[in-house]
Formats: C-alpha cells, sequence, structure tokens
C-alpha cells in the first residue's frame, strides 16, 4: 500500500452519513476494507473492485446468497458484479443495524429474484430453497417435498393468486416476520 | 409499456364468442390493434418499448437478460391455465407496475414522490403564504401539485421540489429510505441543496431566521456527534460479533439480555451512589453506635457479614439526621442549618423510590417496544412462507456454522412441510385419553416437586431461625463462630441447590411427555421453572419479613435492615457460586465425558431459556436487595461481568449451535416481559410492603424512630406546609392522592377501559384486513383473465394475419 492513503474528504464523509444509515466510524471502516480489497491499485477511490475481490470478504464468504447480492447492488453497467465504493456503502447501508424494514425487504426482495423480472416465481423459489438447505444430498428437499413446499409458500405469500411472488405480497409476509429485521444484518 | 387503459366492470360479458370485436370496449380495441394490427408495426413498436424499458431500468440490469425472455421458451405460469405466452403477452405482464415498481427508477421515483407529497400535506397544514407570490391564491397552489406528469424528468424534478419543501429532518429521513444507488440519492441531494440555495438567494430571509438556519445546522451536527460517540461507547461489540456468527441469533439474545441487565445496575449504582453514598461516605460516621464486630477474615466476603456489616454496604450505616459536612459550619446548634444541609432519611426515600421509578417506566418501554415488532395483528398462520424468507441468520460467517445453519433450515423445513400437509392423525380415543393422562401426570410431579422444595425451604429457614435464636441466647465461643457463621449459609446453598437441580428434572419430565410441537415445549419449560423461582423467592420475602423483620429481638437483631441485606448478599454470591460449578460440571465436564465416555460427536447445547431466567432471578434479588443494601447493584455487576466472559469462553470452548428453532424476537419479548411482571414487580410490591407497614428497627438506618418508612416523606411534607402556609395545598393533595386507596382503583379502571377499547380496535382491523385480501384475491382473478383474454386474441389474431415477420423472435416462441 504504496503512496498516500486516499482518506475520504470531511464532506464526502458527512454527505454519506446523511444519505445512509451508517454512522461514521462504520463509514470510515468501509473505507478501510475497501482500500484494502482495491490492494495496490491505488487509483482514484472511485475505481471498482472485482466480485472476486468482494468475495473474499470474511463477513461474505461463505454466504450462499453472495453473488447476488454483488450483482444487486452493483451500479456497473457491464452487469459483472463489480462494486464501487458507493456500491459497497450501499450494500453496507441496506444491511445495517438501523435500516428500514422498507428497505431491507427490497433488497431481499430483489436478492431473491434469481432471474430478475421483478417477481419470485416458483423457480425462483426452487432456487432459493436449494440455496438456503444447502448443496449435500442429505439436507437437500426431495423433489415431492420441494414441490409441496413451493405449493405452501404460494399458498400462504400469493395474494392475487398469480403464480408469483410480487414485492407488496413480499413485503406483506416479511412485516410478519419479526425476526427479518435482526437477521437481515451485516456488520463489518 | 401498454397505455393506461381505463376498465370498466361491464367489460367483456360474453365469453363464448370472443372473435365478436364489437362487444370488446373500445379502449381495449385499441389495445389489440396496437397489439395485433400489422405485425411490422407491432415489433417496431414492442421493440420501441423494449428500449424505452431498458433505459429505464435501473443500474445493472443488462439488456441482453432482459431480451432472453423473448427468445426462450415463455415461462409457465402454474396458476394460470397453463401454455405458452406470446412474446408480447410476456413483455405486457413483465412491464406490470406490480412487477416494475421494484426495479424501475421512475416507479421508485414516482412512488416516492407520492410519499413526499403526503408528508408535505400531512406536515403543512396550511401553506405559509410568505413563500408565494401574491397572485398565487393556496387553491391554485393545491391543484397544481396534483397534476401529474408522465415523463421521468418532470416527475424527478417534482420529487426534488417536494424534497426542498419538506423539512430537514424529514428531508434525511425520505433520502435515506428510497432504495436507489447512492450516485443517484446523492444526485437528488445535490439537486434539492441547489435549489434551496437558488431560493434562498432569491427571497431575502430576515436575519433572525438566517441564525435559527445555522442553529438547526449546528445542532444537527451535534446530534450526529453524539450518535457515533454512543455508537462507538458500544459495549463488547466484537465479542457479541464472534457469538453471533457461531451460534446465531437465538444465543445471541442471552447475550444482549445480560448486557441490558448490565446497564439497568449501573443505573441503579449511579443514582444511589450519587445520593446516598457519596454523601454518606464523606460525612462522619454516627459516633454512638455499637461498632465491635468479632468475625473471621474470609468468610466474610461470603456471607457478607463480619467487618462489612457496619459499612457503607447496608441499610444500618445511614445516619438518620440532617448531614451537615463540619468544615462549612462554625457552629452547629439545634434548628439553624448552614449552608449545605442534606436531609439523608428524606433522600434515601425518594432516591429508592425514584430509582424504581424510572426502572419501571424504562421497563415498561422496553417492553412495549419490544411488543410491538413481535405482535401482529392478522390471524393467517404462514410459517413456511416466513421461515423461507427470512429465515437466513446473515451475520453467521463461519463456514462450519453456515454449513450447520443450512442443516437446520432443511431439517425444519423438511419437518414444517410435514407437519402442514400431514392429514390430522386421528388419535383414537384410548390414546387421546393417554396422553391427556400423561400431561397431567406430568404437571402433578412437577408442581409437586416444586410445593415439596418450597415447603423444604420454609421449614429449614424456620429452622435454622429458631437454631439461631437458640445460639443466641447461648454465651458465644470463638468455636461456635465459625459454625455460626458458615450456619448463615446453609439456606442460601439449599435455594441454589434447589434452582440448579429442579429445572434437570423438569427438562426430564418435559422429554417424557414428548411434547408435538418444540415452541409448546419451550413455553411448558418456562413456565415450569419460573413457578419454582416465583415460589421459593415468595416464601423467602415471607421468611424475611414475616419471620426476621416482625421480631428481631428474638434474634438478637439491632438493625433487621442490615441482616435482610445480608442475606440478599448471600443470596446472590451463592448463586453465582452455583452458576460458576454450573458451568464448569454441566458444560465442560459433560463434554469431556460425552466425548470421551459416551463418544458423542455432538457437544451439549446451550440451554437459552434457563440461563435466561436465572438471569432474571438474580436481577430480582438485586432489586429486592436495593432498600436494604445501597451497594448491592455493584455487587451485582461484578457478577454480571464475570458472567459474561466465563458464558462465553464456555460457550466456544463446549457447546454448539441448537438444532431446535428458535424464535429470537419473540422469545426476547417473552423474556421482557418475564423482567418486568414476576421480576420487577414483585421486587417493587415487596419493596413498597416494606416501606410502607413495616416498621423500621429503632437502633440504626435513616428512618430510625418513624412509624413507618413512609412517614418521612409525609412529616416533611407537612413540615413543608407548616414553614410556607401556600404550601398547603401539598399535604392535603398527599394526603387525598397518595394514602387514599380509591385514587389507584380509579386509575386502574381507567387503563383497563382503554386497553378494552384498543382491544376493540384491534378486531376490528382484522375484519378489515380480510376482507382487503378478498379483494385483492378477486382483482387477481381479473387479471387473470385479462392476460388469458390477451393472449388468446392474440393467437387467433396471428393464425388470420400473414406471416411476413421481419424478426425472427416472434416465431420462435410458438410451437
Amino acid at each position: 500500500m504504496g503512496g498516500t492513503a486516499s482518506k475520504l474528504p470531511k464532506e464526502l464523509l458527512s454527505e454519506y452519513q446523511e444519505l445512509t444509515f451508517l454512522t461514521k466510524q462504520e463509514i470510515l471502516l468501509a473505507h478501510k476494507r475497501f482500500s484494502e480489497l482495491q490492494g495496490r491499485e491505488n487509483g482514484p477511490y472511485g475505481s471498482r473492485v472485482s466480485m472476486e475481490k468482494i468475495l473474499t470478504l470474511p463477513e461474505l464468504k461463505s454466504n450462499p446468497f453472495r453473488k447476488r447480492i454483488c450483482y444487486v447492488f452493483s451500479t456497473c453497467d457491464l452487469g459483472d458484479g463489480s462494486l464501487s465504493f458507493e456500491d459497497f456503502l450501499d450494500l453496507l447501508s441496506a444491511f445495517s443495524d438501523s435500516a428500514t424494514l422498507e428497505i431491507k425487504s427490497h433488497y431481499a426482495f430483489r436478492i431473491f429474484d434469481f432471474d430478475d423480472d421483478g417477481t419470485l416465481d416458483a423457480r425462483d423459489l426452487e432456487k432459493l430453497v436449494n440455496c438456503l438447505t444447502g448443496e449435500t444430498d442429505d439436507t437437500r428437499l426431495t423433489a415431492e417435498e420441494m414441490r409441496q413446499l413451493l405449493n405452501n409458500i404460494l399458498e400462504e405469500s400469493d395474494i392475487d393468486k398469480d403464480g408469483t411472488v410480487n414485492l407488496s405480497e413480499f413485503q406483506h409476509v416479511i412485516s410478519r416476520s419479526p425476526d427479518f429485521v435482526s437477521s437481515f444484518k451485516i456488520v463489518l | 409499456m401498454a397505455g393506461r387503459v381505463g376498465f370498466h366492470s361491464d367489460l367483456i360479458t360474453d365469453i363464448e364468442s370472443p372473435a365478436d370485436e364489437e362487444g370488446v370496449h373500445d379502449s381495449f380495441c385499441q389495445l389489440i390493434e396496437e397489439q395485433s394490427h400489422d405485425h411490422h408495426d407491432a415489433i417496431e413498436m414492442t421493440s420501441l418499448e423494449l428500449e424505452e424499458e431498458s433505459r429505464d431500468d435501473v443500474m445493472h440490469l443488462e439488456s441482453p437478460v432482459y431480451l432472453r425472455v423473448d427468445s426462450e421458451e415463455p415461462q409457465h405460469m402454474e396458476c394460470l391455465i397453463g401454455g405458452r405466452w406470446s412474446s408480447d403477452t410476456l413483455k405486457v405482464l413483465s412491464s406490470m407496475p406490480s412487477r416494475t415498481i421494484g426495479r424501475s427508477r421512475g416507479a421508485i421515483i414516482s412512488q416516492y414522490y407520492n410519499r413526499t407529497l403526503q408528508l408535505r400535506r400531512r406536515r403543512q397544514s396550511r401553506p405559509s403564504i410568505q413563500h408565494f407570490p401574491r397572485s398565487a391564491r393556496p387553491s391554485i397552489r393545491g391543484h397544481r401539485v396534483e397534476t401529474d406528469a408522465e415523463e421521468d424528468d418532470n416527475k424527478r424534478e417534482r420529487l426534488v421540489n417536494n424534497l426542498q419543501n419538506l423539512s430537514a429532518n424529514d428531508r434525511v429521513r425520505m433520502l435515506r429510505a428510497m432504495p436507489l444507488s447512492l450516485s443517484e440519492k446523492k444526485e437528488l441531494r445535490m439537486l434539492v441543496l441547489n435549489k434551496a440555495e437558488h431560493s434562498l438567494s432569491q427571497n431575502q430571509i430576515p436575519c433572525c431566521s438566517q441564525l435559527k438556519y445555522y442553529i438547526i445546522i449546528a445542532v444537527r451536527h451535534g446530534w450526529y456527534g453524539w450518535l457515533s460517540f454512543l455508537s462507538s461507547l458500544q459495549l463488547w461489540q466484537t465479542a457479541l460479533k464472534c457469538v453471533g456468527g457461531h451460534f446465531g441469533t437465538g444465543v445471541l439474545s442471552y447475550f444482549l439480555f445480560l448486557r441490558t441487565l448490565l446497564f439497568f445496575n449501573v443505573f441503579l449504582f449511579l443514582v444511589t451512589g450519587l445520593f446516598l453514598v457519596v454523601p454518606q461516605a464523606v460525612v462522619a460516621p454516627d459516633p454512638g453506635r455499637n461498632t465491635s464486630v468479632t468475625s473471621l477474615w474470609g468468610l466474610e466476603v461470603l456471607t457478607g457479614a463480619g467487618y462489612f456489616s457496619d459499612s457503607l454496604m447496608y441499610y444500618g450505616y445511614y445516619s438518620h439526621q440532617t448531614l451537615q459536612p463540619k468544615h462549612s459550619c462554625s457552629k452547629s446548634i439545634n434548628g439553624t442549618s448552614c449552608g449545605l444541609s442534606y436531609n439523608m432519611p428524606l433522600v434515601y426515600f425518594f432516591t429508592i423510590g425514584a430509582a424504581f421509578f424510572i426502572t419501571c417506566i424504562i421497563l415498561v418501554y422496553t417492553m412495549s417496544k419490544s411488543f410491538g415488532q413481535s405482535f401482529r395483528i392478522d390471524k393467517s398462520k404462514g410459517l413456511l412462507a416466513i421461515k423461507v424468507f427470512s429465515s437466513w441468520d446473515y451475520k453467521v460467517s463461519k463456514k462450519s456454522s453456515v454449513r450447520l445453519q443450512r442443516a437446520n433450515i432443511g431439517t425444519q423445513l423438511k419437518e414444517l412441510v410435514a407437519e402442514v400437509n400431514r392429514e390430522k392423525l386421528k388419535f383414537s380415543v384410548l390414546t387421546r385419553l393417554f396422553r391427556v393422562f400423561i400431561h397431567m401426570l406430568a404437571w402433578l410431579m412437577c408442581l409437586g416437586s416444586t410445593l415439596a422444595c418450597v415447603l423444604a425451604v420454609f421449614y429449614f429457614s424456620e429452622h435454622m431461625h429458631k437454631k439461631d435464636v437458640e445460639t443466641r441466647t447461648r454465651t458465644s465461643s470463638s468455636d461456635g463462630v465459625m459454625l455460626k457463621e458458615a450456619s448463615l449459609l446453609a439456606v442460601p446453598v439449599l435455594v441454589s441447590c434447589i434452582n440448579l437441580i429442579l429445572p434437570g428434572f423438569f427438562n426430564a419430565v418435559a422429554w417424557m411427555e414428548e411434547y408435538d410441537s418444540p415452541s409448546v415445549l419451550n413455553y411448558v419449560s418456562i413456565s415450569r421453572n419460573l413457578l419454582l423461582k416465583v415460589s421459593v423467592l415468595g416464601v423467602l420475602c415471607h421468611h424475611w419479613l414475616g419471620r426476621v423483620a416482625s421480631d428481631p429481638e428474638q434474634l438478637g437483631l439491632q438493625c433487621w435492615e442490615s441482616f435482610v441485606g445480608q442475606e440478599l448478599y448471600r443470596f446472590l454470591l451463592m448463586d453465582f457460586i452455583f452458576m460458576l460449578l454450573d458451568t464448569f460440571f454441566g458444560e465442560f465436564l459433560w463434554r469431556l465425558f460425552s466425548q470421551k465416555a459416551l463418544k458423542r460427536k455432538r457437544k451439549p447445547v446451550f440451554d437459552i431459556a434457563r440461563n435466561v431466567l436465572e438471569l432474571i432471578y438474580g436481577q430480582t434479588l438485586a432489586w429486592l436487595g436495593v432498600l436494604f443494601s445501597p451497594l448491592l447493584p455493584v455487587v451485582q455487576i461484578i457478577k454480571l461481568l464475570f458472567l459474561f466472559y466465563m458464558k462465553k469462553v464456555s460457550l466456544m470452548m463446549n457447546c454448539q449451535a441448537s438444532g431446535k428453532p428458535w424464535r429470537a424476537s419473540q422469545m426476547t419479548t417473552i423474556f421482557i416481559t418475564l423482567l418486568c411482571f414476576p421480576s420487577f414487580l414483585g421486587a417493587s410490591v415487596c419493596v413498597t410492603y416494606t416501606m410502607w407497614t413495616m416498621k423500621p428497627s429503632a437502633g440504626c438506618g435513616p428512618f430510625r424512630g418513624l412509624k413507618t418508612m413512609f412517614q418521612a416523606g409525609k412529616l416533611w411534607v407537612q413540615k413543608l406546609a407548616a414553614d410556607n402556609p401556600n404550601l398547603s395545598w401539598l399535604a392535603s393533595a398527599h394526603s387525598y392522592l397518595v394514602e387514599n386507596p380509591l385514587f389507584l382503583f380509579l386509575c386502574a379502571a381507567i387503563f383497563l377501559i382503554v386497553i378494552y377499547f384498543h382491544s376493540q380496535v384491534v378486531d376490528g382491523q382484522r375484519k378489515i384486513i380480510e376482507l382487503l385480501q378478498e379483494q385483492i384475491e378477486n382483482e387477481g382473478g381479473d387479471k387473470k383473465f385479462l392476460i388469458t383474454r390477451l393472449q388468446d386474441i392474440h393467437e387467433r389474431k396471428r393464425v388470420v394475419s400473414p406471416r411476413g415477420v421481419r424478426g425472427a423472435s416472434e416465431d420462435s416462441s410458438y410451437s
């Protein structure tokens, strides 16, 4: 890490504080970790870090949704999941302690929407359940169990009975779950 | 984007003849024409729409993904009549507002535009006239805001306009809550600030409101600084993160609860320390007192007696007079007060009262906040959906814990699916009776054992009491002193043993009962443990207040309050020692035993409910003892600090995450409720009873000579009224409100009525929710119907019209 370590200018810091749910310490810590990820390339801090590097963070390394998280928060036009520092702050803000239920449910919906079509249909839900239960054979659900589970989920959460769960229905289900806010957290 | 089509209720009445285009509403005609008139046009238009939408899509959604929907097999929609959808139908589907609201920036902006509008309307009941040119009437302004422009930029401008007109706090909150990317939020903010500056420079703001503006900014900066300072003070942040990462939210809630209790005790200590301990420590102790103590060093820490019995720690040390520091008075004459005077009895009374009152308020506030988060109005179950969407704990970061979590979730999902889909097993009458019998037997056993232990404590304490009385009549020899001191520890040891052994017994009984659902098992075991602890504490309170306090001369005690304080100290300490032993034997040795001897691979599981109940029990003792021993919170603080590190180390070494589901936030609510209701309420009832009815000892303490402790306050009010005739209303108010029980009954009745009204409101809201769900279902049915009709019409048109298609993509979606 040669040369001058890029410090975050004060106005930018206060602007980030106003626009995200992070406190000053959290933003500075995020800046430090992000600079470490950037490594030797001490380019302008607007440069992006590739997805592989982001996935080396210990908080994300073992998360089954890590790739989706990177895709959702990335603003790169190429769609390769690379994050700039502001995307990284967005990520931490959505996963922070003080983020509202609405922001968290919004991003959770987009993370679970594997095919990015704006709703969670049966295929999205199946992929979601497989992510949750894991890869090994003894923890996976059998085909029959999966079918029943998907039917049950759609029965419980699809209010307008169109076969998919859209954002409002998802938020409605989430609002009934008191554990969501406390479990949808990542702290550096 | 399919344009806004006005749907009327009498749209298509007959399904039999869909080819009959005249029967279709004219706006629908337009839609059909758009979609199917000419292929070239259709494709051009649809590809135009496509481009528009992909421009509209925010962030990173690449157009190739979107287009792929077009060229691949269209997705099957299970609930709608199966079949392939044409690409146009798909486009219509995917650009429906319900699907784009989460992704398209325009949709988010217009949603937040509406919200800021509502917020503005709510905040400003009347528009402030001075911001408008004279010619604009308020009514016109209202209309102007409502005109709806379709374009994106226009919407954005209006959003910026709305944001600018909100107060700074609201604006910050709105900006934060918008699910847009940070760069866009920065842009919006810059626009808003530019506009604000622009408008500021335009109007001449008088200097005082500019000053107000600067003050507000300074206050806000100070507030942010204070918040970040507070968050940096977070105690044990890294340790908690470590525990959460390994074991998940359930075990973490135990440690968070411990931290909450620590803060309560720190608060209690600050209050009593500042107002009671420090003034008394500064002033020299009362000269006329019996200070001879015979004690053995070493045993004192355990018994709290001996050297400690005449120290700041206990009630007996505190003076009953008005304290006056020596150096501030040249001569102290009765009746003249010089400089600082500190009415000790009054302060003691009010400090304890205020500490309890503030603790009560904080507890009730925490409880209601926690309750509000976990209580939901509508009764619908939705367990599986909730489990799938919200059960992943993102804080867990260690690979093995992630694997464990996945295994847990998999098991729970399988169980839940089996449970939900299982046909209700019809138990035969005999089996059902048998199960009821087993449950009754189990309850009988638990209650019986509780009763037996309570009686044991009762008689044993009576026996020790009598023995104590006997030994006092005899002359004490130096040999007997050690035995006497040790015998003080007998009852605490017995109670702690009971607290240790009986929950294990309850667990065994519950295992025998074979409960179906783990949550019911949790509740049952918590209630049994709670019953045990409450009854034991009840018996002990009766012993102290009923036996010791009523007749202190029997024991030769000059100061029964100090004695009770010492007893509580001993109980607290024994509780701590037994918890240490339990952690060591129960977790460490059990792990060694089960791994080496029984060769089991799984480590023991951390029993959250039991540990939390132990914490609540200890806190109840501390609250009971504050009146008698103002330094008891210090003991509790030290105990909690030790406990935290000990439990954490033991957890890391010996335990593993539980396989049972643990609904963390519901459990946290229950624990806070238990802390408030049996624990704090019981302690405050006890303390109030003591202050109201018990006669304080005549030889020691701040209330000597008075009939009850409560009299201190009453005398002071009367003295005030006597000195100052204007305040006589205070005395009469005191006697009518505080001493008259009718007032309290009235208050309680009013609270009950308010609660009843609120419960009726909740019922009404439940009914409304059901109606709304039905309505949404109907709307969904409408949507399905329309989509299928659209598809039908489109298919029919395709068959009819020629095949000259420019783009190949259309054809590939058909067989």
